[in-house]
């Protein structure tokens, strides 16, 4: 499985850890979901709920419009969701910055790797897939334009 | 050993309120001997972002159902739980949890399966203590183990599964799930598409209540009076009326279960935690779509 850089990296640090710790990391990532830029944050209804997670999770991709096309991303969910919040910090973090093609070719379940399922449960795992489903859809669309 | 009751005049109005602390209560009792604080979230990490000083988590999903069977933990296991986090068979257990206490009922329920006698819940939960600007600390709770029984699951009284929800149909069952999910039009929950199942609608005869109108903005449960116009007297409800209560996977239905039993004084109220998703994707069972309850 060939990942970005910077999500390979995080898929071994999971991997390293054992299941209480990757719970612990995943709460590291959501305390380091950056905040939305302005353009955003007045401006939710522009941005795409992600349904399949268990709390509201918001969503919008940017893709440079020349050279590698690179992909920027940007989440937006509250404190009190802070499994969803460690999902999209996993998401930004590892894809941020990196060319359209590559973030089309992260395998669609890739997050099998982080050994997620015993601490945070499958179902709720599931939650990152579909935000991984949603990212690929929206480059997708801005990359066909 | 158990610890005295809340008297607080709402509670008081209730069936049980011996079942209901507030958190008035609850902030004076703190660090009391025989008082365990457990927190019981559907979101797993949200404890660890600050919990009530001393208390405890349970996770649902990957602590209290066993990880191979469909099934809750057996005896030995729940014994383990209780133990590890400091709770004895005689200590008083206190829950509570995010959105409404819904997981936090749900908890209540499964340690109920097992005969654990004295289990309250924290009115409010989450929400309204910290509302309140009350003590949460990210500190690590470190509770003295205790010994607890290897206790059997009574699964004949507060539990039904399928089959005997079809040797129940034509009494009353209430349907705690959206309007949507009642109807047929939704095969799962707004926002939870990963529970699904391959056939829409309700179990014939069964009312559609939504788990959440027994809760009021702050969290809390409703007065007694607002609970009884709601079940008793717009659903049709009797107190000694033999009711099933389910919903997608028996955790929001646990609430209605709580409400029903706890707070209204329903003699015989039982959980079917099979829910819609065993008897929408069974093959054979009746079922009915729209907005009608309908008939078996």
């Amino acid at each position: 499985m060939t990942l970005p850089p910077q999500l390979a990296e995080l898929v071994d640090e999971f991997a390293e850890v054992g299941p209480r710790d990757r719970l612990q990391l995943l709460l590291e990532l959501s305390d380091e979901l950056p905040e939305l830029p302005p353009r955003y944050a007045d401006a939710a209804d522009t941005m795409e709920q992600v349904h399949e997670c268990q709390s509201p999770l918001f969503l919008a991709v940017e893709v440079e419009p020349d050279g590698d096309r690179l992909v920027h991303l940007f989440f937006s969910a509250p404190p009190e969701a802070p499994t969803t919040r460690g999902f999209a910090s996993i998401m930004r973090t590892g894809l941020d910055g990196e060319p359209a093609a590559d973030v089309l070719a992260v395998p669609d379940d890739f997050y099998v790797a982080l050994g997620l399922a015993q601490a945070v449960s499958p179902l709720r795992l599931r939650g990152m897939a579909a935000m991984l489903a949603r990212i690929k859809n929206q480059v997708r669309t801005a990359t066909a334009a | 050993m158990a610890l005295q009751n809340d008297t607080d005049p709402k509670l008081a109005a209730y069936a049980h309120p011996e079942r209901l602390v507030t958190t008035e209560w609850l902030a004076a009792n703190l660090g009391a001997d025989g008082l365990v604080v457990v927190e019981s979230d559907e979101d797993v990490l949200l404890y660890e972002t600050g919990h009530i000083p001393g208390s405890v988590k349970v996770d649902w999903h990957t602590e209290l159902n066993d990880p191979v069977t469909r099934d809750y933990v057996d005896g030995a296991r729940f014994a383990e739980i209780c133990g590890e986090r400091g709770i004895g068979r005689d200590t008083t257990v206190v829950f509570y949890g995010d959105r409404n206490n819904w997981w936090a009922t749900y908890a209540l329920w499964v340690f109920s399966l097992f005969g654990h006698a004295d289990v309250r819940i924290l009115d409010g939960g989450r929400a309204k203590w910290v509302a309140e600007g009350r003590e949460m600390t990210t500190e690590q709770s470190k509770p003295t183990p205790a010994q607890y029984p290897v206790v059997e699951r009574d699964d004949t009284t507060i539990r039904a599964f399928k089959d005997d929800v079809l040797a129940h149909l034509g009494k009353p069952l209430v349907d705690v799930r959206s309007p949507g999910e009642y109807s047929g039009e939704l095969l799962h929950m707004p926002d939870y598409p990963q529970e699904g199942a391959v056939r829409g609608g309700h179990i014939p005869g069964a009312a559609s209540v939504p788990w959440a109108r027994a809760a009021a903005e702050d969290a809390t449960f409703k007065p007694r009076a607002d609970l009884e116009a709601i079940y008793q007297q717009e659903q049709g409800l009797s107190p000694a009326d033999d009711v099933v209560a389910y919903c997608r996977i028996g955790e929001r239905s646990s609430h209605t279960w709580f409400v029903l039993t706890h707070l209204l004084g329903f003699g015989k109220v039982r959980n079917y935690d099979g829910s819609w998703t065993e008897w929408g994707n069974s093959v054979r069972v009746p079922i009915v779509q729209g907005s009608e309850r309908g008939t078996a």
